[in-house]
């Protein structure tokens, strides 16, 4: 399947990727891992593509204080190196190897991941579970959401027109886990929970499970995995994928959380 | 190296093995490894123009209008047609063969007319000077439908209450009774009776290489070359010649590297007989590869049936009879020529195939419905009739208390039984089922997995251990297709050639697409004239070099071109021993060839270089004789008389564990005993096996078209249609037993399909196995999680 | 509409500057274009790995990247990895193991599996699996393909 006809612009700087991405039918390319197949598929057809991998100051991995920031550029692959996600984010390096394959880990990056929001994604759910900060630029300044109120519907987020995702901010936890069902090694999850716990309790996320990553409010309220699994179905109402009821997914996710909640409930 | 033998062996008897039987890497392979193969879409000609085909997005319409202005006007348009205009060069046809009695099917054009009958029917074709504006073209095209009743469920075709074609009067397409006589008393006094009802989900070859097609037809003589990703070029040769209405000689069909087959491309496409049509009609060469999406939506589909088996035994466990419904749903066409009747055809013959039961009924009912064309795919039939043969089984020992494995001894034909003719009517030369049986318990340590099976249970560990045996068709005559009026030749032939410098040329009508085929040509071809490998050089798939032939499919390149191989090396060695003898002025009878010379038969003295040879016989032929002729080309053909298709026998066995949580299976291992006779080439052999294991875990566990009500294919894309990859697969061992066909002086049978055949089986009969202690069973395959939790009760 | 953009980048070895159409992907420019025919595609959505060429020296799959991304990049294909013999001891483990059938897969395969050679990682069976689980082969069955690595990376016996 070949592409429908584009146009093409790579930005030299920020500026002038805003003034691109005025023009009608302007999308973002980034690693285009998730773009150009739905542009091989004609299931997208975009008059300009603005090629945002020249803006340097979207790139870096830096620690902040209380805080990991990652730029939007980052690739999975960065992300999966870095010393710093595994010190200071390990729920991402924890998540990032069941990104796809490595020739996709290469190219795709965090804020394209972000800025999907495909639902059973990785990072929507992590960021969900950390309370990650997503920071958008636009011509006049910064914005900042906390990823709570950032994914709001299916492949839907609170990305406003001139606005390009610049990087994420990852607070520091004592705990956490990811885990992922996958029937075959990289596939898009089924079910996929991103936990994590420290002082101030448990925050669980999944991914999977609903339009956006969900975050599982009761559930990480309860106090005993028991109590957990018996909310569970008051967080999540599963929408049924072409493999697997309503029923199995709930079930699923209940079995993650059994095999989460150790990890989650260390003394410290 | 290679013996003289004067007068040729008989069948049988030992010969001196040269080549054959070593594992050495494919001479062919090398261009491959540096990406230096060339695959038909790697072909670069001028004025080459591409082809994009409109298609019917709905499962059954009527094609009320077609506007092609809009498209017309797109940029690098050459054509836009629709199924009138491409009808006007290629004519219909119709799929039925006159031995699958009552067979019936519609008249198929290339593009369809006035009716879509399939989600994904080709409509309207658009030619273009690259494939992207051919498909920006196509998005252009404006189409008007009237929907149709949709049918899509095998038990309402069968109802018909919407008929798909009224002018058949019903959706049936074939069905067949066999009935042995006895089957009703047969249960009636029987101890045990256990019935079960097993799905297999349609599903598909996903060859990496898409279908490819290059159609060059020469208008200044009438001639078509068409480059095509075909296993059978000579059987394309007649249908283009036919259908296309040009003499069958101007007609040559190159098949070049193809990038996996497994029986998806040894059938007739409408969109890539349009192709040629259109070559044709713009007198221009023009190419068709089927993107990924357009592959899930019209590569042959195949595999859907649904099999209601029972099995009548005694308390001591002898099975007595086998009864057998199975129905299957083909999309609205059978598929030509080999038509749709026949994977249904060949669960009836198979079924209960290992054993010694002498009663057998069977009802079979293949239908039609809107959902894409299904038909032969690797093993074709045989992956049903194993699964449901050995479930049964199963099922039976579960009931009886026996072991599997000794409820199967106890049941296997003996080895000592042959020839023998099965209640389906299928005649075994000699097959070794005890000895393979043996084989498989003693390489798998199967007593010892036992007792580790028991204590893992303890800990909640579920771990499952699964047979099966199976029968495989291999080598078939004209008992196939021929009989029915097919034009598919069920013969082989085989050119060998030797060079002024000594070097073998071989041309086999067998075709290559990378099993190996070329590679055991030349391991024969060597054996056989007495040459080193590194001398033989290997043709196939030219219908205008090699001699007229079959090509690939029902696992026959081993025994029945290689047969035709070494017929014509021993004749070519014997002509070649005449011209040494003359050169020499010694008797025939002393000579032998060996490592690339004449050398004295007894002590082995070297005589004569062949490149010697070769230059006297072409370019000092006034040296020999005045009334000797030289003759260093030779062909031979070869098909197999006895009998109809040459059954071979395996076992296979699955160990894996199931997670009663989460309702995922982890394959541990995987075991494959195969008797094919004479093995050429063990590695390559062993790589087959593998494969076809692999292939058919793919249908256990992971491949299902899946078709929504309205006939849509939900699942049309590598995202959503799940192909076996390398994390999820298991280690595979392979053991041979050789039981040498006595039709042959090769004694080689059949393997490519075999792993194929037996793995599905294998795999339902080990998570069944896995789950009896938590009373659960799955008969629905793929069996996807979601299955194994309800069949726990845990969803 | 769309404009052909120039771009410049080094394929094998060689400086190449065309104009392209933003929508043609590399591995459509390096096979219709420079006739680098050894690059296959699969599938155009980036599952089977039949594209995967070297960009930068990193892998990446050639349909989900677009030419004109390409330029000012360095792009090394099976032609150019197996003129420089880079990929000799992995072809040649291939070969003896017979980890190819029909080919189609193996110029994505080789580039997946020099990816993990060069790493320096010493893999276990399980890890080479997973390392290549994003190339499909429907020919081999893998194991031969497993075998091929392993030997390549711990050597034989």
């Amino acid at each position: 399947m070949k592409a429908p006809a584009f146009a093409y612009a790579k930005a030299k700087s920020l500026a002038e990727a805003f003034a691109l991405l005025e023009r009608p039918g302007a999308r973002i390319l980034a690693g285009g891992q998730s773009l150009i197949p739905s542009l091989n598929m004609r299931l997208a057809s975009p008059e300009l593509l603005v090629d945002i991998a020249g803006l340097k100051d979207l790139r870096g991995i830096d620690l902040r204080p209380g805080v990991l920031r990652i730029g939007a550029l980052a690739t999975h692959a960065e992300i999966e190196r870095s010393d710093q996600v595994s010190k200071y984010a390990p729920l991402l390096a924890q998540a990032v190897p069941h990104i796809a394959h490595p020739a996709i880990r290469n190219r795709g990056t965090l804020g394209g991941s972000l800025a999907l929001a495909d639902p059973a994604a990785e990072y929507p759910a992590c960021a969900l579970a950390l309370n990650a900060t997503i920071v958008l630029v636009h011509r006049r300044g910064e914005r900042r959401v906390p990823a709570s109120k950032f994914f709001k519907g299916l492949f839907d987020t609170d990305i406003r027109p001139g606005e390009i995702v610049a990087g994420a901010e990852f607070p520091s936890v004592e705990r956490s886990v990811f885990l992922e069902l996958t029937r075959r090694h990289g596939d898009y999850a089924i079910v996929g929970l991103a936990g994590v716990a420290d002082a101030s309790g448990r925050r669980i996320a999944y991914l999977g499970v609903g339009a956006t990553p969900v975050f599982a409010e009761n559930a990480s309220r309860a106090v005993s995995l028991n109590a957990a699994l018996e909310v569970l179905g008051r967080d999540l109402q599963p929408a049924a994928d072409l493999y697997h009821s309503s029923a199995t997914k709930l079930h699923l996710a209940k079995v993650l959380l059994s095999r989460a909640w150790n990890t989650l409930s260390k003394p410290h | 190296m290679g013996k003289a033998e004067l007068p040729l062996h008989a069948p049988g008897t030992e010969l001196d093995r040269g080549y054959i039987g070593q594992s050495v890497p494919r001479p062919n392979a090398q261009r491959l490894l540096q990406g230096r193969g060339q695959f038909i879409d790697d072909l670069r000609f001028p004025r080459l123009a591409h082809v994009a085909f409109f298609r019917s997005p709905y499962a059954h319409a009527l094609i009320k209008h077609l506007d092609f202005k809009a498209a017309l006007r797109a940029p690098g348009v050459i054509a836009v047609l629709d199924g009138r205009a491409v009808a006007e060069y290629c004519t219909p046809w119709v799929a039925v063969l006159a031995h699958l009695k009552g067979i019936k099917s519609p008249p198929q054009h290339a593009i369809a007319i006035e009716r879509a009958c399939w989600q994904g029917e080709a409509v309207a074709a658009v030619v273009a000077e690259s494939r992207s504006q051919a498909e920006d073209a196509v998005a252009l095209i404006e189409a008007e439908w009237q929907e149709l009743p949709v049918v899509v469920d095998m038990d309402e075709a069968l109802a018909g209450k919407n008929v798909i074609h009224p002018e058949l009067g019903d959706n049936i397409c074939f069905k067949r009774e066999h009935d042995t006589g006895g089957v009703h008393d047969a249960f009636r006094l029987a101890d045990v009776v256990v019935e079960e009802t097993f799905h297999f989900g349609r599903h598909t070859g996903v060859c990496l290489e898409g279908r490819a097609i290059l159609a060059d037809y020469n208008a200044g003589e009438h001639s078509l070359t068409v480059y095509h990703a075909t296993q059978a070029p000579h059987m394309m040769q007649d249908i283009f010649s036919r259908h296309l209405n040009i003499p069958e000689a101007n007609v040559r069909v190159i098949t070049k590297d193809v990038g996996g087959s497994f029986g998806i491309k040894v059938h007739v496409y409408p969109d890539e007989m349009a192709t040629a049509a259109l070559s044709v009609m713009l007198r221009r060469p023009v190419k068709f590869v089927a993107d990924r999406l357009e592959s899930f939506l019209s590569d042959i589909h195949a595999r859907e049936h649904k099999a209601k088996v029972r099995l009548a035994c005694s308390r001591e466990g002898d099975i007595l009879a086998f009864d057998l419904d199975d129905i299957t749903a083909i999309g609205p066409y059978s598929v030509y020529p080999r038509t749709s009747g026949i994977e249904g055809n060949q669960v009836v013959n198979l079924t209960g195939g290992p054993y010694k039961h002498q009663k057998y009924r069977a009802k079979m009912h293949v239908v039609f419905t809107n959902k894409n064309v299904t038909c032969q795919y690797r093993a074709v039939g045989h992956p049903i009739a194993v699964a449901i043969t050995e479930g049964i089984v199963d099922i039976a020992a579960r009931k009886l208390g026996m072991d599997p494995a000794e409820f199967r001894r106890r049941n296997l034909i003996g080895d000592d039984a042959y020839p023998y003719t099965f209640p389906s009517g299928i005649k075994f030369e000699k097959l070794s089922h005890h000895k393979t049986l043996d084989l498989l318990l003693q390489t798998m340590k199967y007593g010892e997995l036992r007792a580790e099976q028991k204590e893992l249970r303890k800990q909640g560990v579920y771990r499952g251990i699964g047979l099966a045996s199976m029968i495989e068709v291999t080598n078939p005559s004209p008992a196939f297709y021929g009989v029915g009026g097919a034009r598919i030749s069920a013969q082989d032939g085989a050119t060998l050639r030797l060079e002024p410098t000594g070097m073998l040329t071989v041309m086999c009508s067998v075709t290559e697409q990378g099993q190996g085929t070329e590679a055991i040509f030349a391991q024969i071809a060597a054996s056989a004239v007495g040459v080193s490998l590194d001398k033989v050089k290997v043709i196939t798939g030219d219908t205008a070099v090699t001699p007229y032939g079959g090509g690939t499919w029902a696992s026959r390149g081993a025994g029945i071109g290689g047969e035709a191989v070494l017929l014509a090396g021993r004749a070519l060695r014997s002509n070649m021993l005449d011209i040494a003898a003359a050169m020499l002025k010694t008797d025939k009878a002393e000579l032998d060839i060996a490592a690339n010379a004449v050398v004295h038969k007894l002590t082995t003295e070297k005589k004569l270089e062949l490149a010697e040879l070769g230059r006297v016989a072409y370019f000092r032929p006034d040296t020999l004789p005045l009334d000797f002729q030289s003759e260093l080309t030779v062909t031979r053909h070869y098909t197999p008389r006895q009998y109809g298709f040459t059954f071979t026998n395996g076992i296979q066995a699955s160990l894996l564990e199931v997670d009663p949580d989460s309702g995922f299976v982890k394959l541990l291992k995987h075991w494959c005993v195969e008797d094919s006779g004479t093995v050429i080439n063990p590695m390559l052999v062993d790589e087959q096996l593998r494969g076809g294991v692999v292939q058919g875990i793919g249908a256990a566990l992971f491949e299902e078209c899946i078709y929504g009500p309205d006939g849509q294919l939900l699942n049309g894309s590598m995202a959503d249609y799940l192909v076996p990859m390398a994390g999820e697969m298991p280690d595979i061992v392979c053991a041979h037993v050789a039981t040498p066909t006595l039709q042959s002086q090769l004694g080689a049978k059949g393997v490519g399909e075999a792993g194929t055949a037996g793995a599905p089986g294998a795999i339902m009969n080990a998570i069944n196995d896995a789950l009896a202690p938590l009373d659960a069973r799955v008969t629905r395959m793929p069996f996807t999680p979601e299955r194994i939790l309800k069949a726990l009760r845990k969803v | 509409m769309e404009h052909a953009v120039e771009t410049t980048l080094t394929v094998n070895g060689v400086r190449v500057t065309r104009r392209i159409a933003p929508r043609v992907h590399l591995v459509d420019f390096l096979r219709d274009e420079l006739g680098l025919t050894g690059s296959h595609i699969g599938c155009e959505h980036g599952v089977c790995g039949a594209c995967t060429v070297r960009v930068n020296g990193e892998i990446v799959r050639g349909c989900l990247m677009l030419a004109v991304q390409a330029d000012g990049c360095t792009v090394e294909t099976i032609e150019g990895l197996s003129d420089s013999k880079e990929l000799e001891g992995l072809q040649r483990a291939f070969h003896e193991h017979n980890a190819l059938q029909c080919g189609f897969c193996t110029p994505g395969m080789l580039l997946a599996a020099q990816d993990l050679v060069r790493s320096g990682a010493k893999p276990s069976r399980d890890e080479i699996r997973a390392h290549i689980s994003g190339n499909y082969c429907r020919c081999t069955g893998y194991q031969a393909i497993v075998d091929a690595i392993e030997e390549t990376i711990h050597g034989k016996g």
